[in-house]
Formats: structure tokens, sequence, C-alpha cells
């Protein structure tokens, strides 16, 4: 017995099993030589188009290239670079159909040639004894090759292998009916093609190279025969033509006997296979420095006039290569990408060949019928037969059917080439191949879940593990600080900072001062609660504030004017404290009491600025403001204090301090509101709607300080804390008894809306656009909610109410706009547009349901008003931005319009229309000036963002009108 | 007599052989909640009722419907329906048997860095901080929806997966080859 080398060398072929022998069709094309193609006017080059990752580009659109420069470069994992085929402009980098059965579109670059075909610089090697192994398989990794004979593996993988190589294989077969390239490329380029084997040996050094080529092929065995004569380590086999010799796996059995494990590559039982197209690229690469940019293309088919096999540069469009062969194309004419085999039916022209790209096949229907109807398994087991995997595919097809993806792995789906010799047997015509693609994509799909779903699981649990930790440590934090019993005062103070810090985490530092008074007076509700301790507490609390006092007085050297104060302070805070305990038996009188004290608070408070002093003011109408929470009525003298104290002169603590009177007056407000709006409403609302003007006016005063980037936070909470609060009165009247408080918030909202005017006319800081944004949009979602709950219960006097706050509402934005100008300032403004659409939207929604007549007309009286804003804003400078904004500003009015127009349109169209086409001109001349405004790249910018907000909105609009 | 000594013996031989190979071969067998919460999505929405699909699996085990999981559609079902022995049903509440994969996509330019959605995020799939932009990371992403309720300026979509050419699936529709003379 021989071995198997031996064997091998004295000329044995072994068989595979199964095959087919499907019509040739070879000799359309194999009797002329290999053309060049004209220059195409248009290259699309798809970043990918191998196995494995794509490189990352390294050139940029509008630039010029050379013909053979690297366009991406590799990165790692599998990448290949992929080269420029001709000089030329790189004219767009862009999605483009790929060369793939979906077409789904892929990263490309588009090259315009400029027809001059320059090289760039070569650099050929001579000799590859000259290069170490690691620079050889750096030039074909460089060059960009990948196998040419279908799968797209990246040549320099291979090239590298670490196994040792027992069998080098040089796949020459061409099995496939039609093509033909490999075969002209062996008969023309014989010796590049011997010159990139030696290449490959001196890398892997094989003990034997074996050539394989179908016995159809007398010419390419001659020709490779004549090239490798003097190299003894070739060999030349010519092989039987049956279908599907090519198969990587078929080929090693037939030169070999050996077999590749299931689930293995050729690499385990020491073969390499190398298809002859990648050898000759190998060989261009070194010897010439030419990297992969062309390849032989077979164009075939009854519907080529002249079928003959070319030169394609990669990227060159299908079309371009039908076109100048003479493509006559006949009725459903399918054109195929790869052969009739494996191919697939191209969904367009208009994809470019890339490196795999063998053969274009654009057959009429009388050589490639359309596929006839799938009859029923007739269980002939003739694909059993043909199989050359030697797998059961009537089972499989069987399970593919069912979705039995386990039961198709288990019968080594995987181990399928997918050559189609079982379609093409079957009798019953059915696509046998299809479903195992199907499957295989499915199964594949399935895994890939599998993996993110344990991933997901993972990342599940370990949040979930630390929320736990979180959450302990926060118990052990809490269960620590309380099993002390005692703490000194300065601890104590530390506690009562960190808890202030947390209750403001998203307020601002410069709030912590009045942050602490607050914590204080929390601790002196406390105190009043327990009134055991209560005695303690107060002794603490002057003792404490004494220390600071005198801390104040060292700190700034303080004129006695100042301690005065801080002392008047103190009184009145020991009072107020009184009070609160009190107040539960005797409200009223204790009222008469504090009120004396309030209004001597004023005189110190014009004194000289100390950042302390006001925050003891504020503590003052801190404590003042509990007090009058439970009482319900006589808030009325304390506000004026409270207003008279904002006046004295400019501080940045001042803001902070402003603003904590501002909430803590809300806070009241809405408790007020609570209480009194489940019990008797029609009296309570009505000093509610009183109280509330003042509660507002103090904003301007407040926003009318010096700049300071802290006070626009301070400003948003402001905001933020009233719409809470107009919130849940909305709620609580909303469902007892609307008409009146719907009145009462009508008037509310106006001031509400002034207040952030002003805000926005602080200067320029960059956080205050984003807090303004947020206060639009929250408004926004209040206004839905408000609209929703009143919408349900009693329209038409709600309506009324809303519609006469519109027209305050708007007069704001004229304000902002008059603003110097500042980037941040424009987006703001487009925001509040914004929110207001979205407010109006939601209302004309919620009107148009119920009953239109009468709120449309309040509407349509509203809007004239609301567009005479317009005019004014627009006439103001001429600033880039702002005209940015007024244009945004005009569109969101002219949205909300629209809006009203469908909604009244659908009722009772007649009045409403009316009132709609007297408004709507004002509202567009507001446009054209704001137009005429210089241009400005933001600008643009700005106006697409809320042009496509709009569109979104409308569009969801429109579904959300459909149904109904 | 010799006869039940004899067969007495033998019994003990042999049961104390089985015991020792019931103890030494022991084989693990995961617990049906294991298998079950294998089975499930792993998106962690909480559509199911359940904070999870952890406390789903563990439900599923003491008996609860299996028609729970939208996301994972039919396929979860029909699998479920194999493993508790119990017939497969449509999904309740009538979702669709196979669900169209989304994931989430904030509007960066909206977004205020509420850090909301980074809370309500139950893989940890949304990167950001206080008053900082946020963003989804795709990957990583399940679909599962619970950021689009808390976000207070709703700049968060949830878009279907695109399809790629690894996503991809093979239509039916075979080229077939006639033999012609």
């Amino acid at each position: 017995m021989d071995t198997l080398l031996e064997q091998i060398e004295l000329g044995t072929l072994w068989q595979f099993p199964g095959g087919i022998h499907p019509p040739q069709q070879k000799t359309l094309s194999n009797d002329k030589p290999i053309a060049r193609l004209a220059l195409p006017s248009k290259l699309v080059l798809p970043l990918k188009q191998h196995i494995g990752a794509n490189g990352q580009l390294i050139v940029n659109k509008g630039q010029h290239v050379l013909k053979g420069q690297a366009l991406t470069q590799p990165s790692g994992n599998w990448s290949l670079p992929i080269h420029a085929p001709t000089s030329g402009e790189i004219t767009d980098i862009a999605p483009m159909p790929s060369a793939h059965p979906s077409a789904l579109p892929e990263l490309s670059i588009i090259l315009t040639p400029d027809g001059k075909d320059t090289w760039t610089e070569l650099t050929p090697v001579t000799s590859i004894e000259q290069l170490s192994h690691q620079a050889l398989i750096d030039l074909i990794h460089n060059a960009g090759i990948a196998g040419m004979g279908g799968a797209g593996f990246p040549t320099y993988i291979k090239a590298d292998s670490q196994r040792p190589v027992e069998f080098l294989i040089v796949n020459g077969v061409e099995c496939e009916p039609y093509i033909t390239a490999d075969d002209m490329l062996m008969r023309e380029h014989a010796e590049q093609i011997v010159q990139g084997i030696e290449i490959m040996q001196h890398l892997l050094t094989p003990t034997i190279t074996l050539i394989g080529i179908e016995d159809n092929k007398p010419e390419a065995v001659d020709a490779l025969q004549n090239a490798s004569k003097h190299n003894p380590n070739i060999i030349v086999r010519a092989i039987p033509t049956i279908y599907p010799s090519g198969g990587e796996k078929q080929l090693i059995k037939v030169l070999t006997s050996q077999e590749v494990p299931s689930g293995g590559i050729p690499a385990d039982i020491g073969v390499l296979v190398q298809n002859v197209g990648t050898l000759f690229a190998v060989s261009e690469a070194v010897f010439k420095g030419k990297p992969l940019i062309e390849r032989v293309v077979t164009v075939t088919g009854s519907t080529i006039t002249d079928a003959r096999n070319v030169w394609a540069l990669i990227g060159t469009e299908i079309k371009h290569l039908l076109d100048s062969q003479g493509f006559e194309p006949v009725e459903a004419q399918r054109v195929v990408m790869g052969g009739p085999m494996m191919g697939f039916t191209l969904p367009t022209v208009r994809i470019p060949v890339v490196k795999t790209t063998n053969c274009i096949l654009a057959p009429d229907n009388s050589e490639l019928a359309h596929a006839g109807e799938e009859k029923a398994c007739i269980r002939c087991s003739a694909c059993a037969d043909v199989c050359p995997q030697t797998l059961l595919p009537q089972q499989l097809q069987w399970f593919a059917k069912g979705k039995e993806y386990d039961k198709l792995e288990s019968y080594n789906l995987f181990d399928c080439i997918e050559c189609g010799a079982c379609s093409y047997v079957c009798p019953s015509e059915i696509p046998l191949v299809q479903y195992y693609r199907v499957a295989k994509a499915e199964i594949r799909e399935q895994k890939i879940e599998q993996i993110n779903a344990e991933r997901a699981k993972v990342r599940f649990e370990a949040r979930k593990a630390r929320l736990e930790q979180e959450q302990e440590e926060r118990k052990n934090r809490h269960s620590r600080t309380s099993s002390r019993p005692a703490k000194p005062a300065a601890e104590k103070a530390k506690v009562a900072d960190a808890l202030s810090r947390v209750t403001q985490k998203q307020g601002e530092k410069s709030a912590v001062q009045a942050a602490i008074e607050r914590a204080k007076a929390k601790k002196m509700a406390d105190g009043s609660v327990q009134p055991d301790n209560s005695e303690m507490m107060q002794e603490r609390e002057k003792r404490k504030e004494q220390a600071r006092q005198y801390k104040a007085q060292k700190q700034h050297d303080d004129t006695p004017n100042d301690s005065k104060s801080a002392v008047a302070a103190a009184i009145a805070r020991a009072k107020a404290k009184k009070a609160a305990k009190l107040s539960d038996d005797q409200a009223i009188a204790d009222l008469d009491t504090t009120k004396p004290c309030a209004s001597e608070t004023p005189s110190p408070d014009e004194t000289k600025a100390d950042p302390r002093k006001a925050a003891v003011a504020a503590a003052i109408a801190r404590a003042k403001a509990k007090k009058a929470a439970k009482p319900s009525d006589g808030n009325v003298p304390e506000e004026v204090s409270e207003t008279a104290k904002t006046h004295s002169d400019t501080d940045p603590r001042k803001a902070a301090v402003a603003a904590a009177i501002e909430r803590a007056k809300a806070k009241k407000a809405a408790k007020l509101a609570q209480e009194q709006g489940s019990d008797e409403a029609p009296h309570v609302n009505n000093p509610e709607s009183g109280s509330k003007p003042e509660l507002d006016t103090a904003d301007p005063v407040n926003t009318e300080a010096d700049a300071d980037p802290r006070k626009a936070a301070v400003a948003a909470a402001i905001a933020r804390a009233k719409a809470k609060k107009a919130a849940k009165l909305a709620q609580e009247q909303g469902s007892d008894e609307a008409p009146i408080a719907n009145n009462a918030e009508s008037g509310s909202k106006p001031e509400l809306d002034t207040a952030d005017s002003v805000n926005t006319e602080a200067d320029a800081d960059p956080r205050k656009a984003a807090v303004a944004a947020a206060i639009a949009r929250a408004k926004a979602k209040k206004a839905a909610k408000l609209a929703q709950e009143q919408g349900s219960d009693e329209a038409p006097i709600a309506n009324n109410a809303e519609s006469g706050s519109k027209p305050e509402l708007d007069t704001a934005d004229p304000v902002t706009t008059e603003a110097d100008a500042d980037p941040r300032k424009a987006a703001v403004a487009a925001a509040i547009a914004r929110a207001k659409a979205k407010k109006a939207a939601k209302l004309a929604q919620e009107q148009g349901h119920d009953e239109a007549p009468l709120a449309n007309n309040a509407e349509s009286g509203s809007k004239p008003e609301l567009d005479t804003g317009d005019p004014v804003s627009t006439e103001a400078d001429v600033d880039p931005r702002k005209a940015a904004v007024a244009a945004a500003i005009a569109r969101a009015k002219a949205k909300k319009a629209a809006k009203l127009a469908q909604e009244q349109g659908s009722d009772e169209a007649p009045l409403a229309n009316n009132a709609e086409s007297v408004s709507k001109p004002e509202l567009d001349t507001g446009d054209p000036v704001s137009t005429e405004a210089n241009v400005d790249p933001r600008k643009a910018a700005v106006a697409a963002a809320i042009a496509r907000a709009k569109a979104k909105k409308k569009r969801k609009e429109q579904e959300g009108n459909d149904p109904s | 007599m010799y006869a039940l000594i004899a067969l007495g013996s033998l019994a003990l031989i042999f049961g104390i052989i089985l015991g020792y190979a019931a103890v030494k071969y022991r084989v693990e067998s995961s617990p049906i909640v294991e298998q079950v919460d294998a089975i499930l999505p792993q998106t962690q929405c909480g559509q199911c009722g359940y904070p999870g699909c952890r406390p789903y699996a563990e439900a599923i085990a003491n008996g609860d419907e299996i028609n729970k999981c939208p996301p994972g559609g039919d396929a979860t079902v029909k699998k479920l329906a194999d493993l508790m022995g119990v017939d497969a049903k449509p999904l309740a509440g009538g979702e669709e048997a196979e669900p169209i994969k989304t994931v989430a996509y904030i509007r960066e330019d909206e977004c205020i860095g509420c850090t909301k959605c980074i809370q309500a995020c139950p893989v940890d799939a949304i990167v950001g901080a206080t008053r900082q932009m946020h963003t989804v990371i795709d990957d990583e992403c399940t679909g599962c929806d619970l950021c689009v309720e808390p976000c207070p300026v709703d700049c968060i979509d949830m878009l279907p997966v695109e399809q790629t050419k690894q996503t991809w699936k093979w239509q039916l529709n075979a080229i077939s080859v006639t033999q012609i003379d």
C-alpha cells in the first residue's frame, strides 16, 4: 500500500459522493480573449467587500485620488483596505446598494474618474527572498486581497496560517456553468499564477502543491503545466467535470482523499485552498506593487451579444458591464451575479462589481426558466443522492418548514455548502437551498439574540446588585446617624447643611444659605409638634444664631448697624417661632402680634448690603409663611413687607433668598388651594387669585438684579414651583367646581409667563438657556394635563378662561426677542414657542371634541392679539439670531392656527373659519420680515430643527385624527 | 430459606451500588426557573406585569400563564409550552405574534439631562449625567420602552432596528436551472 503522498504523485484521484452534471454553457464566453472595458463614468466602492470588518476611511469627499491609492486603512479584525481603481475625484461617501441579494445600502465611496488613469507610486518587489515573512504578509494585507473564488476570505490570514500546511491546493476548477473567468485567466496569465503559487509556497512551505482544474478546460491545464515545469513541487491535475467539484471540501476530497471534519476548516487537516484569481492578485501585488483594483468578470447569457470575459475595475456598475457587451433585455429579464447554481438575482443593475464578483449572467427565459410552483415532496430521495455533503436534504426540508431549528442543527444543516444540487434535481421543484438559507439565517439570528439576552441579563443583574448595595449603604448611613442620641450643635449644623444639600440637589449651590434656613425652619416646625424638647431647641437655635452673628461680624468687619439688624432679625425669628407654636390655638391673636414685627424688618434691610442679612430676612419670611399657611387669611400685609425687602440693593445671594421666599409662598398657596378647594371653593378662590399677582410681581424685581449665572437657575426653580402649584390647583378645583377655579387660573397664568420673559432678559449665560427650555417644556406638559382635566368636565367656561390667558402669554415673546443678541437665547425662544404650540394643540383638540362653537369664538378672538406681537418683534434692530427666533415664533403660531383650523373645520366650519381667515394674514406678515434679516448659519439650523419638530407633530396629529 | 438469604443479599448489594451511583454520578439538572429564564428574551421590560424576566420565570414555574411576554412573541410562547408541557396559546392582550425589535433613541438636542431615563433603564444602556446630554448604547438596548414614559420632555423615540446584511433573510425565490437543447 502506497502512502497518501505517493498515491497523489502517481495521479490517483478520488471521488466525492453525489454531484450533478448541469449543462456547461461555457463555450459562450471562453473563445475570446479577456477584453478591457472603457472607463466607466462613475465607480461605486463599498467599504466592505469581504468577510470581516471594513477598513477606516482615510479620504474625504472632494479629494482627488490616484489610481491604486488606498481609500481605507485596515484596523484589525480581518479588515482589508480598498483602493482607488482609477484616478479621479471622490464625489461622495454615502450608503449605496450593495452586491448582496438584498441590495441593502452599504457605505460606499463614489469615485468620478478624471480619465487620466494616473497611477500612484508603486513599490514592486523584485525578489521575495528580500522580504521577511511579516513584510510579505503585510504587503498582501495592504493590497486588499480577499479570496476571489466567491467567499471573500482575507488572503493574508490564510497566508499567515500558524498550522503546518501539508497540501497547498490551487482551485482552478470553476465548476459552475457559464463561468469562464478563471479559465481565461489561467490561459492568459499562467506565469503570474505560478508566481503567486510560489509566493504562497514561500510563506507556507507545503509538502506539495496541487492545482485542480476540471478536464473541460484543456487549454488552461496545458498553460499551467507549461508555466510550472520548473517547479517539481507543483502538480497540475485535471479532474473529472462534475458539479460541485469546485467546492473547497469537495476538491480536497478529490485531490487528497481527505475530508474536512464537520464544522472544521481545511487547515484542521493540513490543507489550504487558494483560488487562481487570488494567486494572480497576490503576484500582481508583490511583483508589480499593484493592489487589488480589478478582476476578470464573465459577462454572459443569451441576452448578451458579445458574451466574454472582461477586466472590470472594482466598483464598475453592472449596468456599465452589460451595456458595453451589448445587452438586449427580454421580458422579465433577470440579471444574476455569480453562476446559475449559487448566484443570486440582482434587484437592480446599479450594483458595483466587488472583489468576489466572478460572473454576470443575463439569461433569457428559456435557458433559465422562472421557478415553477413548488409541489409536494414525493420522497424520491434524488436530493440525498446528489448531495455532495451526504446530508439528508429531504429531512432538512421538513425541519426547515416546521422551524425546528435544533433538529436542523443536529442534522448538520451548517455543513450544507448551498451548492444547489438538491434543488436542481428535485422533480417537485422545491427550492430546497432557499429553505436552508432562510433557516440558517434564522438560526444565526437566534444565536445572536441569545447572546444579547444573556448580556442583557448580566447587565440587569449587575444593576440590581448595584442598586441594592446603594440602598444598603444609605440605610447604614442613616442608622449610624440616628443611633447617636445627642449631637453637638456644630455637628448638627453640618447635618442640616448636608440635608439641605440633598434637598437642593437640583438647585444651585449659591442657595446653600437659603437651604440652611429652610432646614432650620423645618426643624422649628418639628419643635412645635414635640412640645417636650421645643424649649431646648429654641435655646439651641438662639445660641446658634448668636454664634453665627458673631462670625458674620468678624468676617465682614461689620458696622454696628449690621449687628443691630441681625439682632432685630433674631428677635423676629424668636417671635415667629413662638407664633408657630401657638398658632394652632390662637392663630388670629398671634397674627396681630407678629405683624408689627414684620413691618419692622424692612428698615434694617434698607441699610447697606450684607449677604447674611438677606438670609436672615429670608428666614423670617419663611417662618411667617409657615404660620400663615395654617390660618387661611391675612397674608396680604406680609407680602407687602416681602416685596419691600426685595427692593434692597443688589447682591448675588439675595436672588437666592428671594427665590426661597417665592418657593415658600408657592407652597403655601398650594396647600391653601388644597384645603379650601375641597371645602368651599367659590370664596377662597377669589382671595387666591388676588394673592397671586403680588406673588408674581416679585419675580421681575429679582431678575432685574445684576447678572449672576446662578440666578437663572433660581428663576427656573421658581417657575417650576409655580407650575406645580398651578397644576395641583387645577386638579383640585377642576374636579369639584371648575368654573370659578378656572377663572382664577387664567388670571394666574399670564403672570407666570411674564416672569419667564423677564428671565430671558437677564444677560447671557449658557446654562440659562437650557433651563429656560426645560421650563417651557415642563409648562407645556402641565398645560396639556390641565387641558385634559378641564376638557372632560365642563369645557365652555374653562375654554373661555384659557383663551383669555393666551394673548398675554404670547405678548411675552416680543419682549424676549428684543433682548440683546445671544446665541442661546434663540434656542430658548424656540423652546418656548414649541412649548406653546404644543399646549395650544392639545387645547384645540380638547375643545374641538366637546363643544366647539363657543370655544372657537374665544380662540379666534385671541389670535389677532397674538399675531400683532410678531411685527413688533421683527421691527427690532436687525440681528441674525433674533430673526431666527421671530421666525420660530411665527411658525409655531402658524401651526397652532393650522391645527385649530382642522379641529374647527370638522365641527362647524363657517364661524370659526371666518375668524381664522382674519387672523392668518397678520400671521403671515411676520414671516417676510424675519426672512429679510441677514443670513446666519445658526439660524438656518434652528429653523430647520423647528421645521422638523413641526413635521413630526403634524404627522402624529394626522394619525390621531384619522381614526376619528 | 437459602433462596431468601441469597436474594436478600443480592438486593442489598445492588441497593448499595445504586445508592452509591446516585450520589457519585449525580446529574445537576438546572431548576425549571433557570430553564424558563433562559427562554425569556431578557428585555426586562415588565410588560408581563413582573419586575423583570426572572420574576416572570418564577411565576411561570409557579403556574402562571406563559403568554404574557410580548417581546418574545409566539416563538417564546411555543418554547415555553414545550418546556412546561402545556398548550401554546396566542399572546395575551392581542399582541403581535412577531414583535418588531426596537431600540430607544434620544433626540439629543432636546435632552435636558434629567437622568430620569437612566434610572428607568433596566440594563444600564443609557449613558449621561445630570445636565449632560444622554444617549443610548444601541447594542445594549433591549427595546423595553421603560425610558419613554419618565422623560419629561418626550425626547425618546423607539425606533425599529434597521435591517443589515447580517440580519437579512433570504426570500424563497430560487433561480431554477432547466435543461435546454
